[in-house]
């Protein structure tokens, strides 16, 4: 098993994931991007436990996914709460902090 | 019950968390007294049978049929209601080793019950219980005592603000000492001796809303702290020295000399301090009268018969650490002996001059523990032990009677306010008579025997006599049958005194008192020479506790002898103390004597000043030691603040006044200030530049954290 194939899958995961995050304007879909980051993650966590035959790596993955929908709860109703203010999902128009 | 000792301290020890849980709710804690009493009871009952039991052990060994001399280490359910499985190993070890070069009869091995309490450095540390001769004694006079005094206490302290406290701490203490003698570890030993100095702690303080009584009992604990630092420097040498905290095996590497003497020397040394504090020896005794605070029961069992006689326990259990290491089988003079000696003729002094019936007794007691401390040091290791055990027997009685008649005389213990008490209180005053007469050391009254035995041992020591020790022994055998004598006029004969109409106490008093009082009499049975018990057909029963209880296995490879009995100093003893009495009964009965010489005489009223203030050691600890400490240290500082630290504090206050007109002229005007606005005026500029960074954009952040991370991993990948 070639490793680097693993890691690769996951950094382009990563990079899409980053994309996502900065490009995108649709809360949701920012939301969705750092899920696929958290993939990414696993990913690299799985490869590497199996490299050092390391079991303890897979249940840390199943811990990510476990924190990962719970964030996706919490995250999704900020947003529900934020289209409820302002009838609107794009990031843009949240700019309460500018200085 | 041997190998299964340890359940004896077990029973009072539940008894206590049980009075603690339960007592005020049995019948508002009138009845705490049951749960007591029963325990005690138990623990008294599985005494005797584990005393037969040992006996049987002896004579089994002795007649030769168990030549197998069992010592048992077993690790599983023992000791301490440690629960787990019981996978006992019996190993056979050290056959009677004495055997063949000393060519007495095999004795009986003490059985050893041990689990491992913790393990540290590759070393096991086990805790579990000892049971030979010695501690089966004391354990049976413990819980004699103990149950007595129990019984007596529900009487003496009825109605009392702490009952339920009071006889929960009686169990906690019978408890501990019961632990204490059993055992198997010095370690063990330590935390049994702490134990009982926390329960005597709590029992003299019980009274504690009068000062007086708190001070006697902080006294106490804080005098035996003194002594507890040679204990704890003591014992480590033994485990540095031995490798081991177990009795069995110190006691049997000194007995093969495989510890160097030097070491043994120092250990004995700092062990005598411990010995001294908990046994009220000279210089550390004068917290013991002082503890006569407590409730009356309490002097009896803890200040009298058992808790203080702990230091010459220990002394006899480590006996080979202090006969190898103060030489006592070559020399005639020791620190131990003198000790002794010294302490039992200073507080026999000091007994004529007090008052107080109570402090009458407490100097006596302490006299008599320097008279077993004393036989210790001249080798008269069962001498020591049997005045420990009549001792013990007597002194509760006496004790007990000083309740009593404290109890009818309106509770005062000022012998002044005493007298007369013959007729109204019969049983009093004949088991008073009985005890001092014991104590007094009167053929053939338990007393004479061990008090015989310790002036023999004394007499022909070891390899040479002791003649300090004897000489001291025998003023001190004349002085206390005298001052005894003293107290009994006082407080029996003459007119009442005091107010009030005195009465005989109740049969709860004087039942304990009599039963005392038989062993009083009795006593003395544990351990006749051969030529009486002989004269009186019981020859199978002369010197049990010697038969028993000694340790000869050890101490046989010493060069241990035991002194053989001897008729001339048993009259010399029995003469000087009747010497005594008849001397001190023509001075008050017969009105002869110099009457009123303290009054009249400069220098006897000197004397009997120096007598009556304890020869100045309270004085000389509080004021001179701690005083001369104290004071200079206190003048020292307080010239220090005034003359320095107000002086720096002045100059200090003068010079930053100034410095801060100064300060304020040029530093805060011109610098501060024009930094202040500077800063201000900068912080302006560089945030209207920052602004522009600070879009409020959530993306904007982002891509700012993920560019800076790239940009340190693009460093990271460079540099490494």
């Amino acid at each position: 098993m070639l490793v680097t194939q693993f890691l690769l899958l996951g950094a382009l995961l990563f990079c899409c994931g980053i994309y996502g995050v900065l490009a995108r304007r649709n809360a949701v879909m920012i939301l969705m991007s750092i899920e696929l980051m958290l993939n990414a993650v696993n990913i690299n966590l799985i490869t590497f436990g199996h490299l050092h035959g390391d079991i303890g790596a897979q249940v840390f993955a199943l811990f990510v996914i476990a924190v990962a929908a719970a964030e996706v709860g919490v995250g999704l109703a900020i947003v529900l709460l934020i289209y409820r203010n302002r009838s609107s999902v794009n990031v843009e128009d949240l700019d309460l902090m500018r200085g | 019950m041997l190998e299964n000792a340890f359940i004896i301290p077990l029973i009072p020890a539940i008894s206590f968390v049980l009075i603690l849980a339960l007592g005020k709710r049995l019948k508002g804690g009138a009845a705490a007294h049951w749960i007591g009493i029963a325990a005690v009871g138990a623990a008294f009952v599985l005494s005797i049978v584990a005393a037969v039991q040992w006996i049987d052990r002896s004579e089994d060994a002795a007649s030769g049929d168990s030549h197998a001399a069992v010592v048992e280490v077993e690790d599983g359910d023992h000791a301490e209601g440690a629960a787990g499985g019981g996978s006992g190993t019996t190993l056979l070890a050290t056959e009677a080793d004495g055997e063949g070069e000393a060519g007495h009869a095999p004795t009986a091995q003490p059985v050893i019950s041990q689990i491992t309490w913790l393990q540290s450095g590759g070393v096991e540390h086990k805790v579990g219980t000892y049971v030979d001769g010695l501690s089966v004694l004391l354990l049976v006079v413990v819980s004699t005592v103990s149950l007595l005094v129990h019984v007596y206490s529900t009487e003496y302290v009825k109605g009392d603000r702490r009952y339920v406290h009071y006889f929960a701490f009686l169990s906690l203490f019978t408890a501990s000492m019961l632990f204490f003698v059993l055992s198997s570890s010095i370690l063990q030993m330590i935390v049994g001796w702490e134990l009982v100095g926390v329960c005597s702690f709590a029992l003299i303080g019980h009274w504690w809303e009068e000062g007086e009584n708190s001070n006697a009992a902080l006294k106490a604990f804080l005098t035996n702290r003194v002594g507890d630092i040679g204990l704890l420097i003591g014992m480590i040498i033994l485990f540095f020295a031995a490798g081991t905290f177990d009795v069995f095996t110190i006691n049997d590497m000194i007995a093969h000399g495989e510890i160097r003497h030097l070491l043994l020397l120092i250990a004995a040394l700092a062990l005598t301090a411990a010995v001294m504090s908990k046994s009220g020896q000279f210089p550390l005794h004068t917290w013991l009268p002082d503890a006569m605070a407590g409730p009356t029961p309490v002097s009896a069992l803890i200040h009298a018969a058992t808790m203080v006689v702990a230091g010459v326990y220990l002394v006899a259990r480590l006996y080979p650490v202090f006969y190898d290491g103060y030489a006592i089988q070559s020399s005639s003079f020791n620190i131990l002996a003198i000790t002794g000696g010294f302490t039992a003729l200073m507080a026999a002094g000091l007994a004529f001059a007090q008052w107080d019936i109570k402090k009458v007794l407490a100097y006596s007691t302490v006299s008599q523990l320097g008279y077993m401390v004393m036989a210790l040091g001249v080798g008269a290791w069962t001498a020591a032990v049997f005045h420990l055990f009549t001792h013990a027997l007597f002194k509760a009685c006496l004790f007990l009677g000083a309740g009593s008649v404290s109890h009818a005389s309106h509770h005062t213990f000022d012998m002044r306010k005493m007298g007369g008490l013959k007729k109204d209180m019969p049983f009093t005053f004949w088991t008073f008579i009985i005890s001092s007469l014991a104590l007094a050391g009167i053929f053939p009254l338990a007393g004479f025997w061990s008090k015989d035995e310790i002036l023999v041992g004394a007499l022909e020591g070891q390899s040479t006599g002791y003649p300090v020790m004897l000489i001291l022994g025998c003023a001190v055998a004349a002085m206390t049958a005298a001052y005894m004598t003293r107290v009994i006029w006082y407080t029996f004969f003459g007119e009442y005194r005091g107010e009030g109409h005195p009465h005989e106490s109740s049969k709860v008093i004087t039942i304990p008192l009599m039963l005392l009082a038989g062993g009083a009499i009795l006593g003395g049975l544990a351990n006749l020479p051969t030529p009486v018990a002989e004269k009186i057909g019981i020859k199978g029963f002369a010197h049990r506790i010697e038969t028993y209880a000694e340790p000869i296995d050890f101490l046989e490879p010493l060069g241990f002898s035991v002194a053989a009995p001897s008729l001339g100093m048993a009259l010399v003893g029995l003469g000087l103390a009747l010497f005594g009495i008849l001397v001190t009964y023509l001075y008050f009965w017969r009105d002869m004597g110099p009457h009123g010489l303290t009054e009249r005489n400069r220098y006897a009223k000197a004397g009997y000043a120096f007598l009556e203030n304890k020869y100045y050691l309270d004085v000389l600890y509080t004021d001179i030691i701690v005083g001369s400490i104290k004071r200079p240290i206190a003048k020292a500082t307080y010239w220090f603040n005034q003359n320095v630290i107000d002086k720096i504090v002045n100059t200090a206050g003068e010079g930053a006044r100034d410095g801060g007109k100064w300060v304020y002229k040029y530093i805060d005007q011109g610098l501060v200030d024009g930094a202040v606005n500077g800063a201000g005026a900068t912080a302006n500029a560089s945030g209207e530049g920052l602004r522009l960074v600070q879009s409020g954009k959530v993306q904007h952040y982002g891509a700012l954290l993920f560019g800076s991370a790239a940009v340190l991993a693009i460093i990271f990948v460079i540099v490494i």
